[in-house]
This record gives C-alpha cells, structure tokens and sequence, in this order.
C-alpha cells in the first residue's frame, strides 16, 4: 500500500499543495468560468431558459441590442450611480481620514459606518423603501426639524428617483470603501506622523502630503471596483422599484429579458456586452491613470 | 396565486446561479424530447387513476410542491390525512415554495422536481410534454373539467386547474354608498363618473393601482375578454390582427380606463410607494373603493374585513352589448415525467381536485369540476345580463400564439412594465401621450405578429 511517508518530503509538499488548491479551483471552474463559458454560447442561441431544444442563430441577438436603442438608453441611469461613487469614495476617505487619528468612542463609529455593508441587500431595498415613502422616515424627519417645506415623494418626482436610489446605494456601499481606507491609512508608520508634526504640519497638510499619495494604489482599486460597480447596479434599485418610474439599470433590463420574457439567448448577449464594457472601462482607467503619473 | 415580491431582488441572483448550474443536463436532451413525443400520443392511460378497491394497491411515496406557503402546515397536512383514509399506503410528502414561478423553474431543468405540481406559466405550452405526464385525452377529459384547454398539446392534457378564477372589480359597497352609488356601473363612463364621486364625497382611494407590487397591475389584462364582450376574442380575434393596440380596440379601451383614472387624480397619492398587503385591509375597511383583481383575492380581502359584506365583486366596465366576465385557470396541477409513483400521484390529483375542496375553499374560485355549484358572492348575478364564460380556445395550429407573439415583441401583456408606464405618463412622469404608448405597443406586436404566424 502505498503511504504518503513513503514519498520524498518534497514530493509531499507537492501533493499537499496540489490536493488542497484542487478545490478552490474546482469550485472556481464550476461556478465562474463554467457559467461565464456557457454564456457565452447561450449568447448565440434563442434559448428560452428552459425548453429542451436550443436553436443556433448566430450573431443575431447581437444585432438585436445593437439595432435597438431602448437596450442602451438605461445607461443613463448608470451615470447617476458613477457620480455617487464619488461622494461615496469622499465620503469614506473623510471618515477613514479622521477616525484614523485619536478620536473617542472610535471604534463604536467605525463599527456604526461599517454595520449596513453587513445587511442583506434585500433587507437595505425594503428599508430605504419605507425611509423614503411620502409619510416614511425621511418626510417625517424633514417635519421635526422644521423643513417641511422640503418633503417630497422621493420615489415619485422622475428628477429625484436616481438620486435618491443612489443614496440608498451610497449607504450600502460606503461602509466597504471605508474600511479598505482605514486600513490603508493604518499601514503608515507614526513615525511619520510625528516627524510632520515636528516640522510644523496640520491635519491638512499630514492628509494632503502624507496620506493620500501613501494609499494612491488603493484610492484606484477601489475607484475601478466602484465605477464597475456604478454599471452593474442592480439589487436596490430591484428590490425598490422594479425598475419602474425610469430607475431601469442594464442589469435589470438584462434579468427582465431572460425571465419576465424568456429571452436567455438575447439576455446571455446582454451580459457578455456588459462584461465587456467592465473589462474595458477597467483598462481604460488603468491606463489612463498610469499616464498621469 | 398568492404572490409577493419579498425577495424578489434575490430571487433574480438565484435564478442567475441557479440556471448556470442547471443547463449540464442539456446533452441528453435531445433523446428524451424523442421518447416523450412519443408517448404523448399514444400512453394517455398510463397514470389514469383505478377505480374502486384498486385504490388499496396503490403504493408509494410522493412529493406534492405547492405554492400555499402559508397553509401547507396546516391545511395541507389534513388533507394527507384525509387521501390516506383511501389511499393508506400513499406517503405525501409537502414542498411549498414561496417564490413558486421562479423556483420551480430552476428546478425542472434537474430531474427532481417533486412527483405533483402546478405547471409553470412560463413553460412554453409547446414543451409541456417534456416535463409531464400525459392526463388523457381532452376529448374525454374535458366531459368533467372546465379550463382544459390552456393547458393541452395537440388534444391530449397536462394538467387540471387548481381552481377556476373569474376578474373583474373589487369594491368597497359602503364607500359606493357614501358617495351616493347607487347602482354598480356598467359601461366605463358610468364607472369613471363612480370613481370621480368617490374622490368628491368620501376619503376613499377611489381606485388603487398598487403599482409598486407590479404583479397586480397584471390582473388588468385578464379583464380583456370583458371589455371586448366577446370570448373568442383572445385568443382567436386578438392573434388574427395586426391593430390589437389601436383606439377601438379592447387593449385601447381597456387601458384608457387606467390612465384616465390616474390622470384626473383618482389613483393613491403617491403610486411608487403602495404596499399590496396593507392594501387588501385598506379596502376591506372603506379606505379604498376599487382595485382590479381576480376571484382569488376575495377571500383574502373578506378574512382581513370588520365587515366582510361589504366587500363586493362586480364585472369589468364595458361598452359592449353583453357582459362577459370571463373564467380562466389558475395554476394548474400536473404529474412530472421523472415521477417514479406516478399512479400514487395521479391519485393525488385526482383527489385534490374532486373531493379536497381546495378550489372552492382555499383557492378562492369556482371549482374545475363542470356542473360544481357557484360560489357565493356570484349568486347575486344568477338571473341577470351578466354571464360566465371560459375563453374560447385557440384555433388548431395557433395554440400558444399569444403568448409567443408577446414574448417575442417583449410587450408583457402579463407582466406590470406598461402598466407601470401608463400610469407614469397619466401622472405626467413622462412626455408621452397615452397614444403614444398604445402606438409603441402596437409597432411591436406588428412587427413580432409578422415574425412569429412566418415562423410557424
């Protein structure tokens, strides 16, 4: 029989490494390239998602979203989730910022900032949902503190629906940069802190010279992640309003097509068009900001 | 049809995982598309149900998947009991899904989708035999149930209907009376001027869209046959035209009621934010005066009602000669092909439908089973011009039209989205005329109608 001792201790290590990375990469191959693998063949197929024949057709469902305008008019609603994303990523570098120096009850705030990115994005939809409504939290806030006046059917009035489901994104969302930033931010040694300090720097200058060009690789993977993420918005607007009242996104569109009209063929082109554009945004801005430098 | 979008948003990640993991089982597709083609014609009598003492051989254990998450603890569990006094040798086995349509999707593209289920309605009708038992020739089959046809493949059955729901209007007769109505409206002026001395005399909503919930905005489409006044409208008269969305036409009428309503303020407040539970006690108790649903909701309603009397049921408005309300099925029950009792399931069936008293209890209708009594609240309409009626079927050669031209031209008949934007523009959300948007649906139809009656 044979026994493991009975190997070289190097051919050990070999098959250790090998038995225990055969795992995650099974996982990985079943449920990401399989999946994104048969997508792409679905993407030339009429498929209806469940029939028991699947019919060829080539580059049509491509031609289909390229012909159309309707397909690509919902990415208007993107741009408003890409300029949260800069309030958000602000949002967080403010915070991570100041509660990095000594503060009190520090850890209760981070604790509070870091809370929503735990919540169940479902849970967050159904939240803001009544946060927003014409007699929810918000209107009811705005009342106490004497800005009546301000109330507004948040998710009714077509000029406020994104901005306020962008909110809702923001809150979500903020917790996850935050936290990247903190611990960034903490990498820097105190030393240099207190040698600025010596030679006469504020809290300003530490951020401005110190800080931000110590997390810069950070400031830009997170600025990928979110701008990826501005594109493919899907679970709040989803789980708010449907998509209704102009607050469709393309994922939604793409989730519509596949299983309110039994399109998967035309949904599969939609989601490779949409990583796609993710991939080239992604190199885009790595470029882009490669050349800054 | 008890739905609820709780969950929604993870229902579609699910769906997406779900479906990826589902399609390997496509190679061997092919094969039994073959075998089940053959047996739908021919091995009609292989589940049909013993009679007599036979019951007593029937064996095994099977799984029934249900969509009643909230009684199939209690409800359900008596009525194993009750089959078991006939079938004692039966194990029935309960699955209740609470997302019913998306998930049984997933799963039948395994093997393991229970033993008796409710067909999905997005199961393309054409398909139905690769996934179910044959019940029998609807010629025979059809001598005892209603509501068949929506359901069969080239004669032969799939499934039997749970129950048998009638649409139309749901309403609040004490706001009726206190905004002076005396008479339910019959043609769509009579109804808007009900809707408008609702808003003027009382604090009620004269007519609640729940346009949040989305799926109810649907059941506006069942009401389709009652404005039309006809019941070969549609699925007969509505696939032979290329104008199915021109004014004049049922669909133009049907949903000018809706943006008219909307438009002059007799909808909630503010639409984006309704909330279909709350919505049912709303009109149960006098603060709402109309919303368009089915049979199904009635029950639901009166259980949440101080006073269940004054929930009352009158057909659609229309302008036709004849009022129509029309019958069509609920979900409907079927055998999965992959069953290894399908004898012990077929009994289930058959006991479901005829003697659980589901249909008319629990599921709120009138029962499948041709010469059942009339539900209660109907009875007011024995006598009168009002009649009940199933939709004609599809011509041969056309079953499935509707739905496939639909899909196709991405309209949703059945689905909220033009609802949704008819409402949009009546609040004046949106730059575009009601005419526009009935122009916009129609070019679709057109052009997905010339598409599909060439394909076929």
């Amino acid at each position: 029989m044979p026994k493991l001792s009975n190997l070289s201790y190097k051919n050990q290590r070999i098959l250790i490494i090998f038995l225990f990375s055969l795992v995650p990469l099974l996982l990985l191959l079943t449920f990401s390239y399989l999946p994104v693998f048969k997508m792409f063949q679905y993407s030339f197929t009429s498929w209806d998602g469940l029939s028991k024949k699947m019919e060829y057709v080539g580059l049509e469902n491509y031609k289909t979203i390229f012909t159309k305008p309707e397909y690509f008019s919902v990415f208007k609603v993107s741009l408003y989730y890409f300029f949260a994303t800069f309030v958000q990523m602000g949002l967080a570098l403010y915070f991570a910022t100041i509660l990095s120096f000594n503060v009190r009850m520090k850890n209760w705030f981070k604790g509070i900032l870091f809370f929503p990115t735990l919540l169940n994005g479902v849970a967050i939809g159904f939240i803001f949902l009544f946060f927003f409504k014409p007699e929810g939290t918000l209107n009811t806030l705005l009342d106490l503190l004497g800005l009546g006046a301000w109330q507004q059917k948040w998710l009714l009035n077509p000029h406020l629906i994104n901005i306020s489901l962008a909110f809702a994104s923001v809150w979500r969302y903020m917790g996850m940069n935050f936290i990247i930033f903190l611990g960034a931010i903490s990498s820097i040694g105190s030393d240099i802190y207190e040698a600025s300090e010596i030679d006469g720097a504020n809290r300003w200058h530490q951020f401005r010279h110190i800080i931000i060009p110590s997390i810069k690789r950070i400031l830009q993977l997170n600025l990928i992640l979110a701008v990826s993420g501005a594109i493919g918005v899907f679970e709040i607007p989803y789980v708010m309003t449907g998509g209704s009242n102009g607050s469709s996104t393309f994922v939604i569109q793409t989730v519509d097509v596949a299983f309110k009209y039994s399109k998967l063929g035309l949904a599969s082109a939609m989601a490779v068009l949409l990583l796609g554009i993710v991939i080239l945004v992604t190199i885009l801005q790595r470029v882009l900001i490669k050349e800054e430098k | 049809m008890k739905k609820s979008k709780v969950m929604a948003g993870l229902m579609g990640l699910t769906l997406m995982a779900g479906l990826f993991t589902g399609c390997s089982s496509n190679n061997n597709a092919e094969n039994e598309t073959a075998n089940n083609k053959g047996n739908a014609g021919t091995n009609t009598e292989a589940t049909a149900a013993p009679e007599g003492d036979a019951a007593k051989d029937i064996k095994g254990e099977i799984t029934v998947i249900t969509q009643r998450t909230d009684i199939v603890d209690t409800v359900f569990k008596d009525y194993a009991a009750k089959f078991n006094e006939k079938y004692p040798d039966v194990k029935v086995n309960f699955e209740a899904l609470s997302s019913y349509e998306d998930q049984i999707k997933i799963r039948m593209s395994t093997d393991d989708y229970g033993d008796v289920l409710l067909l999905p309605t997005s199961v393309a009708i054409k398909d139905l035999p690769d996934f179910f038992e044959p019940l029998g020739q609807m010629s025979d089959l059809e001598q005892k149930y209603t509501g068949l046809e929506e359901r069969s493949v080239d004669g032969v059955s799939y499934g039997v209907p749970i129950t048998v729901n009638f649409s139309g209007v749901i309403y609040n007769k004490q706001v009726f009376k206190d905004a002076g109505i005396t008479e339910t409206p019959r043609t769509m002026d009579q109804f808007m001027t009900a809707l408008q001395s609702i808003k003027d005399k009382t604090e009620a909503v004269p007519l609640y869209t729940n346009y949040a919930a989305g799926w109810t905005l649907t059941q506006w489409e069942a009401d389709l046959a009652t404005v039309a006044g006809n019941r070969d409208y549609v699925n007969i008269a509505q696939v032979a035209s290329d104008d199915n969305f021109v004014k004049g036409q049922p669909h133009y009428d049907l949903y000018k009621v809706l943006y008219d309503a909307a438009k002059n303020g007799l909808i909630e407040e503010d639409p984006t934010t309704t909330d279909w539970e709350s919505s049912k006690a709303d009109l149960a108790n006098g603060k709402i005066g109309t919303m368009m649903l089915g049979s199904w909701a009635i029950g639901q309603i009166k259980g949440v009602a101080t006073n269940p009397d004054d929930v009352g049921f009158m057909p659609f408005p229309t302008n036709a000669e004849k009022v129509l309300v029309p019958l069509s099925d609920d979900y409907n029950l079927g055998v999965s092909v992959h069953s290894k009792n399908k004898e012990a399931a077929r009994a289930w069936l058959d006991w479901f439908i005829n003697e659980s008293g589901y249909p008319t209890t629990e599921g709120g209708g009138m029962s499948p089973v041709k010469g059942a009594e009339l539900p209660e609240i109907l009875k007011q309409f024995e006598g009168t011009e009002v009649t009940f009626d199933t939709l004609a079927p599809a011509k041969a050669g056309e079953e499935g039209w509707v739905d496939a031209i639909d899909k196709e031209a991405q309209i949703g008949l059945w689905q909220p989205d033009f609802k949704k934007v008819i409402i949009e523009a009546a609040i004046g959300n949106r730059k575009d005329s009601y005419d526009d948007i009935m122009k916009d649906l129609n070019d679709k139809w057109k052009e997905a109608r010339a598409k599909v009656t060439a394909a076929k």
